[in-house]
């Protein structure tokens, strides 16, 4: 093994500083070791002390979000959390980042995203019963935006159709702080009986650590590290080679394989491979089950020869898990593995050593202490400074604030951010494995059967634009509008998982936004009584023109007792009275409509009071479950009146409303208020503000719009935009 | 009455099929290396990735064990149904006319569409009546079904329907012999209200009923 003087690093001409290492990180390293580490054990230290494995600038501050409740049955730490459903059941759930790949590479970037993401929920045990997408992009006028929308929506379906799993919903925001560096969130939720729920760590000293799935090859090396752990820069296109390539199909075998693994209780443990590859999942497998591990690297099967030991260690070559299993259960497992056609190979085994080892073929290639790998990287400080100067630029203005309010309305229906997402989500199968009760644009959540009757919501929410106005009361917003999605179901939250999309946490001003967004997100859960059950940091989002909006995308899971009473969004029948709950106070500031009238992201936010919004989100569901309400639909981008037009559209019905007086119609303070419609009865005790019927949306002194024409601005918002020749008009492909 | 429901290696809405026949008799998993049917009634070869479908959709699957045993069933007489990718491989294996090229649009689309009855006389029909209208959902990328011969035509997209541009509207087409059915939507996915629709039964009670007719014994079951 090479042994080099204390001195040496010096000479060996900096290579720490190109796998991303700190002079001062690797002083550490070779502290912690007495010892230079040679070139194998540096490149995987380079990859579990990065920031995408390490969570260096982040994990201090993690610690202030709650992650107990009754529910909860897997917490953070783990492949995905979980929580408990009733009836024996768990739905496992988690939402990661793929950000950086899919800036260099979109379709590959967002489809491996997706099987990331996947992996993550049946490592834990869980089949995958759903998936949503979170995605945000420049402008639309942008032909780089629609580029990477038309590609990153290719890749997502391409995997998700692929592997029978449905893509149930999600959500899109277009902003040109996004112009650079596109965020794509994928989140899945997966479902399993509570007792086959399997944590990662490794067990059992003797025990043999197979690798399963996909051959290993040269791609995603260095991923975590110079791909996530980075800003993006004018080289870009040099990275490509660090982007993973999805095979959806190995994946399914690879799936299907793990699952009857689990039915047949023969694995010990199981940890799939994501950053980092081999090293990330041998060391947190061995860190969470105090053990060593021995991996001997020539027995690793390769998809192309003469890879070296480091290159096996931190390949990212998808499609792979890694298990535990006794020696006297080996020759069962390799026989379920070759009927689903699935690669199983011994490379190791678990020792009493706390170390992980590198062999290759008799040799020792790399011999690191796993404490120093998964603990001994530093946690940082943050340095935050509230922002003494405007960070983002104010948008193009697009309205010049003479239009008629029924102008007004239209333009915000059109508008990128609020129009139809039909042409992205019939991309998506979100029919298969016939559990989905609500799709896309029939109501505010997705809703998906259970065995018995019952049924789960799912809605991620995260709007940017928001949080960079306030980062404290914007980000708390997103969780309460994940709630009131929720509510318009009839289901009640169960947990979360939030993804952090911030810049470069050296920054004082993004390291202040951090803070403040995830005390807000703390803030909300604890007034919603909601557990984090886990999540993924993503930070160095920034190009050349600074940092992305600070964007933390919120994942809530809910339960609702009757999957036949879920809630719909659109107004149903003549005659309902309709009703405004909650208390509801909104403004223009971070509006949409301020961004069409070019007003920059800045200024306070309307004030929350969590009592309110919790009895508000309580009344909602309750009335949903009894069907009380025929629609609820959650009071968002573009106000109340935008979410009347939205109820109307989807009801293919007109109605007749009078604003409540000094009310902001386009004014926005989402996650606090609810149209709701039903009989007059039923809505009792709350504010009547109209009535459904008839053919136009028409509002007391303000507008009056037919229906076909909201319906027109809706639907052709996507289309109508130059995106027009790229998303899903059926005859484009032929001109 | 006992359904085969063909499981290959990407197979996606196997399970889906299973639990629809489930609505009108019993069903049964078949794998791509079986040889032998285990005495079921009808086949089905459900939608998915068959292989993964990274040649032409279903041009491997073809080759798959259990597609000799599928062949020899239906040259037997035997009721085989395929939806989706099953249409494909149909297609690829040469048990039905025509071919499924990509759509128009070279998206996938995943949409409910309006079917419109245009032959109820047949053995995966005869539930319905004809010119009626079924809602069911299509989900593919490869669903624009040509045939430069004619071809008996079961089910038609409605005026405007058309997802993928198919030649004439065709939605779904059988054999000359009447005995094996291929359509790009699928009714296993309309077998609920909950779910969306229920109008894709229709098929499966058809079969139900065709075989039920065929055979006393199968009654009896």
């Amino acid at each position: 093994m090479a042994r080099d003087s204390p001195s040496a690093h010096a000479a060996r001409g900096g290579t720490h500083r190109a796998l991303g290492l700190t002079d001062h990180e690797l002083e550490l390293i070779v502290a912690q070791l007495r010892r230079e580490p040679n070139d194998v054990e540096l490149a995987m230290l380079s990859l579990m002390w990065s920031e995408h494995c390490a969570y260096k600038h982040s994990r201090k501050l993690l610690r202030r979000l709650p992650t107990a409740g009754p529910h909860v049955l897997l917490g953070p730490g783990e492949n995905a959390g979980a929580v408990d459903v009733g009836d024996g059941l768990a739905v496992a759930f988690k939402v990661e980042s793929h950000n950086h790949p899919s800036a260099v590479e979109p379709f590959q970037g967002a489809a491996t995203g997706v099987g990331g993401i996947l992996r993550d929920v049946f490592a834990v045990g869980a089949r995958p019963i759903a998936v949503l997408d979170s995605l945000r992009f420049g402008e639309p006028e942008s032909p780089r935006s629609r580029y990477l929308l038309e590609r990153v929506v290719a890749g997502i379906g391409h995997y998700g159709n692929s592997i029978g799993v449905p893509t149930v919903g999600g959500e899109i925001y277009f902003e040109s702080s996004y112009e650079r560096n596109c965020l794509v969130n994928a989140m899945c939720l997966g479902l399993a009986p509570r007792a086959r729920l399997i944590r990662s760590a490794a067990a059992g000293p003797g025990n043999v650590l197979v690798l399963l799935g996909a051959l290993t090859g040269r791609d995603g090396i260095g991923g975590a590290s110079v791909l996530a752990s980075a800003e993006l820069g004018e080289a870009d296109a040099a990275k490509r080679p660090s982007v993973q390539i999805g095979d959806p199909f190995t994946e399914k075998k690879l799936l299907e394989c793990c699952l009857e693994l689990l039915n047949c209780e023969l694995l010990i443990s199981l940890q799939d491979l994501g950053a980092a590859g081999l090293t990330s999942a041998a060391s947190e497998m061995a860190s969470k089950g105090e053990v060593g591990l021995d991996i001997d690297t020539s027995r690793v099967p390769l998809r192309e020869p003469g890879m070296e030991p480091f290159e096996i260690m931190v390949s990212e070559s998808q499609e792979r898990m890694l298990c535990v299993v006794a020696p006297e259960r080996l020759g069962r497992v390799l026989d379920v593995c070759e009927r689903w056609e699935t690669l199983a190979t011994p490379i190791g085994s678990v020792t009493t050593s706390r170390r992980l080892r590198v062999l290759n073929a008799g040799t020792v290639a790399g011999d690191l202490p796993v404490g120093v790998l998964v603990d001994g990287c530093p946690l940082y400080d943050l340095i935050a400074a509230a922002p003494q100067f405007p960070l983002y630029a104010p948008p193009e203005p697009a309205l010049a604030g003479s239009e008629s309010p029924a102008q007004v309305l239209l333009a915000l229906l059109r508008s990128a951010n609020i129009c139809s997402r039909r042409p992205v989500f019939e991309q998506y199968d979100w029919i298969v494995q016939s559990r989905t009760v609500r799709r896309p644009e029939e109501s505010d959540a997705a809703v998906l059967a259970l065995p018995n009757g019952s049924a789960i919501a799912v809605a991620i929410d995260g709007n940017g634009r928001r949080v960079a106005c306030d980062p404290r009361a914007g980000a708390a917003e997103a969780v309460y509008e994940c709630a009131a999605n929720l509510a318009c179901v009839g289901a009640e939250p169960l947990g979360l998982t939030n993804c952090l999309n911030f810049g470069n946490p050296e920054k004082p001003h993004v390291a202040w936004q951090l803070i403040e967004a995830v005390e807000g997100i703390a803030h909300a859960c604890e007034a919603l009584g909601v557990a984090v059950v886990g999540g993924n940091v993503s930070l160095y989002n920034e190009g050349p023109g600074g940092p992305i909006f600070p964007t933390p995308v919120i994942g809530m899971v809910g339960k609702l007792p009757e999957a036949t009473r879920a809630g719909r969004l659109g107004f149903a029948r003549e005659g309902d009275a309709i009703a405004l709950v909650g208390s509801f106070e909104p403004s223009l500031t971070g509006s949409e409509l301020a961004k069409l009238r070019g007003r920059p992201a800045a200024g306070a936010l309307p004030s929350v009071t969590a009592k309110a919004v919790r009895d508000a989100h309580k009344a909602v569901r309750i009335a949903v479950r009894t069907e009380a309400l025929r629609n609820a639909h959650d009071v968002s981008e573009g106000g109340l009146v935008v979410a009347l037009a939205e109820c109307c559209v989807a009801g293919r019905i007109g109605a007749r409303v009078t604003l409540p007086e000094q009310l902001e119609p386009f004014g926005e303070a989402p996650g606090r208020a609810f149209v709701v419609s039903g009989s007059e009865e039923a809505l009792a005790g709350w504010p009547i503000i109209g009535r459904v019927g008839g053919s136009e949306l028409e509002i007391d002194g303000l507008l009056k719009v037919a229906v076909t024409v909201l319906r027109e601005a809706i639907e052709r918002g996507l289309d109508s935009s130059p995106c027009r020749p790229l998303l899903g008009l059926e005859g484009s492909a032929r001109q | 009455m006992r359904f085969g429901v063909v499981r290959f290696p990407g197979s996606c809405d196997d399970i889906d099929a299973v639990q629809a026949a489930e609505r009108v008799g019993e069903a049964v998993l078949l794998g791509h290396r079986e040889r032998d049917l285990h005495d079921v009634d009808a086949v089905i070869v459900p939608g998915g990735f068959s292989y993964g479908d990274y040649l032409r959709a279903g041009a491997i699957a073809r080759f798959a064990p259990v597609m000799d045993a599928v062949g020899q069933f239906a040259s037997d007489g035997g009721l085989v149904l395929g939806i989706c990718n099953g249409f494909q491989v149909l297609c690829e294996a040469g048990l039905l006319p025509g071919a499924l090229l990509p759509n128009v649009s070279l998206r996938f689309v995943c949409r409910h569409v309006s079917l419109e009855v245009v032959d109820a006389g047949s053995a995966f029909t005869s539930a319905c009546a004809t010119r009626e209208r079924l809602s069911i959902p299509v989900k593919h990328t490869t669903g624009r079904y040509y045939s430069p011969a004619p071809v008996r035509v079961l089910l038609r997209y409605a005026a405007g329907e058309n997802p993928n541009g198919s030649q004439d509207d065709i939605a779904g087409v059988c054999n000359e012999e009447g005995n094996v059915f291929g359509l790009m939507p699928h009714p296993e996915h309309a077998v609920d209200p909950l779910t969306g629709s229920s109008d894709g039964l229709r098929i499966f009670e058809s079969i139900r009923a065709s075989v039920a007719d065929a055979s006393p014994a199968v009654r009896a079951r």
